[in-house]
């Protein structure tokens, strides 16, 4: 009855619906403009870095078009590569982040095992907790640490401060609970079932762990390790405090003390440096990605 | 191959009694069904037989050895569940050998087994693939095979078939039974599928509220149910159950369904009800396929009545008519050719050779053999 007094009463609107595939094609150019505007708003400052390094001093402080290249040289490149400094801290910088994600990694997925699957007392409060620690900002733990680092020299006789190791304790703890917290999450994605099959089928938690868990989530133990070595190859603020001699420093921290004298930048030695030290992070991220394969639990149960 | 055992098993999730108490025995190479209501404890009952759930009370032997703090893999199960379960990261023979593998069985013996099971599963083919190749009814056969190369005790499957569409879960429940022949290591199997129950069990276990309500052959059940709970639960269309008083004259005893309405209590049923208590509120409980269109040769026991049918449901074989008799609805299955419209009045009969009556308060089959 209200239908047809409905139907009489205004005139039928006809909605145009756009076919599937013409959405899509908008939908697709929309997604492409913006991916393009994304990607020249952040290529810009390393293509920036890339200009700077190919310059010569001379060429950097004339005032021409900063954005092109007029004389392309390499003498940057060839000065840092041969300096035994520049590659010193390159290698303190690689054992520290290697060490740092192995520690981690070997902290950090037993306990996230544990904290998601063996439900003991008090084990949701501390999964809480280890994620509480990680909101913490750095920049407020530097002091304590400090100070905790140099009364154990004190007291021990054992010299931490100024030693690049000392980062090796440091780092796990911005690491440890970030990578612990992604962890957890990877391994609730697991169906129950499969540790219960696993245990019926006469695991250990050990083996439900290594051949189940780690297997099955392999994509976020990836994620986790990109980001543990992320932290350790880029943090700039400890290794600043906490290591002062030049043998002892990390790349972030020894391009600036070491490429700043005084007031007097050597921008092309500086853009240099970080353009090598951003190389092993990218590389990294290239191999990994082919491994972060997102559907790897797909067939495990019904899905 | 072993025999289950449990002995007033009791499981408490704080405060809440999941499994209340209950005593099974499962003989050597038999197949029970634990079925009930979602809820009922059943599942709960086979995790703590598999050693997934701590009982709370009770033992729990398999084998005559009991198990209650033997750590499930020592406790030498099987198990298949619902979704699956299989390893992703691994091929089909790579999930089937995994328990073995563990346990270093040697290689050869290892490949056999793997061999065998898959043969008998029909799935050689699928050997190198991973889970994600295959389809539900594939994968479902996979985690059987993970069962059987282990050559258990016992089999623990729950809910096996759910995940399945209805026309493979016919399959697989033969693919199921036909193992089970070939095999015969004693299985428990829980379902909430009272179809799934009937067809597979040697003896079915019908569960509700954490209680046992009923342990017997698929026959038992059907024909002879304790409570109100198996009558309703075991069978489609559900039995009808209709408020009524016994009444005696002489001899003779009638139930009163209405004012106008009374059945005599065939001969053969007389015996069992001559001590049910007079005028007692209580419930006549029918199934379906003995409410029947009218005969002309009325047979003994089997009584006419007039009924308008409410609704008629064809389903080719047979058609489902439902009538409302006080107030209850109630189901009837005539023959499709038969006159039964919707709306329109019907002569049915009921065959009283195969009528229950259950003490309307608590739902107890009265005269029971």
């Amino acid at each position: 009855m209200s239908a047809v007094t409905i139907d009489k009463g205004g005139p039928r609107r006809k909605v145009k619906y756009g076919s599937m595939s013409r959405d899509r094609t908008w939908a697709l150019r929309w997604s492409y403009f913006f991916l393009v505007l994304f990607a020249i708003f952040s290529l810009t400052p390393p293509f920036y870095m890339l200009i700077t390094s190919l310059k010569s001093s001379g060429e950097i402080s004339a005032a021409i078009n900063p954005w092109w290249v007029f004389h392309p040289t390499l003498s940057n490149y060839q000065e840092l590569l041969g300096s035994n400094q520049y590659l010193r801290f390159f290698l303190n910088s690689a054992m520290v982040s290697i060490f740092v994600v192995t520690i981690t990694m070997l902290i950090s997925v037993p306990a996230a095992f544990a904290l998601s699957r063996m439900k003991f007392w008090g084990s949701a409060v501390l999964a809480t907790g280890v994620f509480l620690t990680y909101l913490i900002p750095d920049s407020l733990l530097f002091i304590p640490l400090f100070k905790m680092f140099a009364k154990l020299g004190e007291l021990t006789g054992i010299q931490l401060i100024n030693r690049w190791y000392v980062l090796l304790f440091i780092y796990p703890t911005l690491t440890v609970p970030f990578c612990t917290w992604i962890m957890i999450g990877y391994f609730a994605s697991i169906p129950k079932e499969l540790d219960e099959a696993a245990i019926i089928d006469g695991a250990s938690w050990l083996q439900t762990l290594t051949r189940i868990f780690i297997p099955v989530a392999l994509p976020g133990l990836i994620a986790a390790t990109i980001f543990a070595f992320t932290v350790s190859w880029a943090q700039f603020l400890y290794p600043l405090v906490f290591t002062t001699s030049t043998d002892q420093l990390v790349l972030p921290v020894g391009i600036i003390t070491t490429l700043v004298k005084g007031d007097v930048f050597n921008w092309g030695q500086i853009m240099t440096g970080a353009l090598l030290g951003a190389a092993p992070p990218l590389i990294i991220y290239a191999f990994l990605m082919d491994y972060y394969i997102a559907g790897l639990t797909a067939g495990a149960t019904k899905g | 191959m072993a025999e289950v055992n449990l002995r007033k098993v009791v499981k408490r999730y704080d405060d809440v009694e999941a499994v209340r108490g209950i005593d099974l025995d499962i003989a050597d190479e038999e197949f029970v069904v634990l079925v009930g209501p979602s809820g009922c404890g059943k599942s709960t009952t086979l995790r703590m037989i598999a050693g997934l759930e701590d009982i709370s009370d009770g033992d729990i032997m398999i084998g005559g050895d009991v198990v209650n703090d033997v750590p499930p893999k020592d406790r030498d199960i099987a198990m298949v569940f619902q979704n699956y379960a299989l390893y992703p990261h691994m091929t089909v023979a790579e999930n089937m050998s995994f328990g073995l593998r563990l346990k270093h069985y040697p290689k050869a013996e290892i490949k056999a087994r793997v061999t065998e099971a898959a043969r008998l599963l029909d799935i050689t083919d699928l050997i190198d693939r991973k889970p994600k190749q295959l389809s539900g009814g594939q994968r479902q056969r996979v985690a059987m095979g993970r069962a059987i190369v282990r050559n258990p005790k016992v089999f623990l499957f729950d809910e096996p078939l759910s995940n399945l569409d209805a026309k493979l879960r016919v399959q697989m429940r033969i693919e199921i039974k036909k193992v089970h022949q070939k095999v015969r290591t004693t299985t428990v199997y829980v379902t909430h599928d009272q179809v799934e129950a009937m067809t597979l069990a040697d003896r079915v276990v019908v569960m509700n509220k954490g209680r046992i309500e009923q342990i017997g052959t698929p026959g038992e059940l059907y024909h002879n149910p304790a409570t109100r709970f198996v009558a309703g639960f075991i069978g489609s269309p559900a039995m009808n159950f209709m408020p009524c008083r016994l009444e005696q004259a002489g001899d003779k005893l009638s139930i009163r369904l209405t004012d106008r309405l009374t059945f005599p209590v065939p001969p053969i049923r007389t015996a069992r009800y001559k001590n049910i208590p007079r005028n007692e509120p209580l419930l006549l409980g029918v199934r379906p396929e003995h409410i029947t269109e009218a005969r002309p040769h009325a047979e003994p026991g089997v009584e006419a009545f007039d009924a308008v049918l409410d609704v008629t449901e064809p389903m080719g074989m047979e058609t489902l008519v439902y009538f409302t008799l006080e107030g209850a609805q109630i189901c009837g299955r005539v023959n499709p050719n038969a006159a039964a419209h919707d709306g329109a009045p019907m002569r049915l009969a009921v065959d009283l050779n195969n009528m229950h009556l259950l003490n309307e308060a608590n739902g107890v089959v009265l005269g029971r053999p």
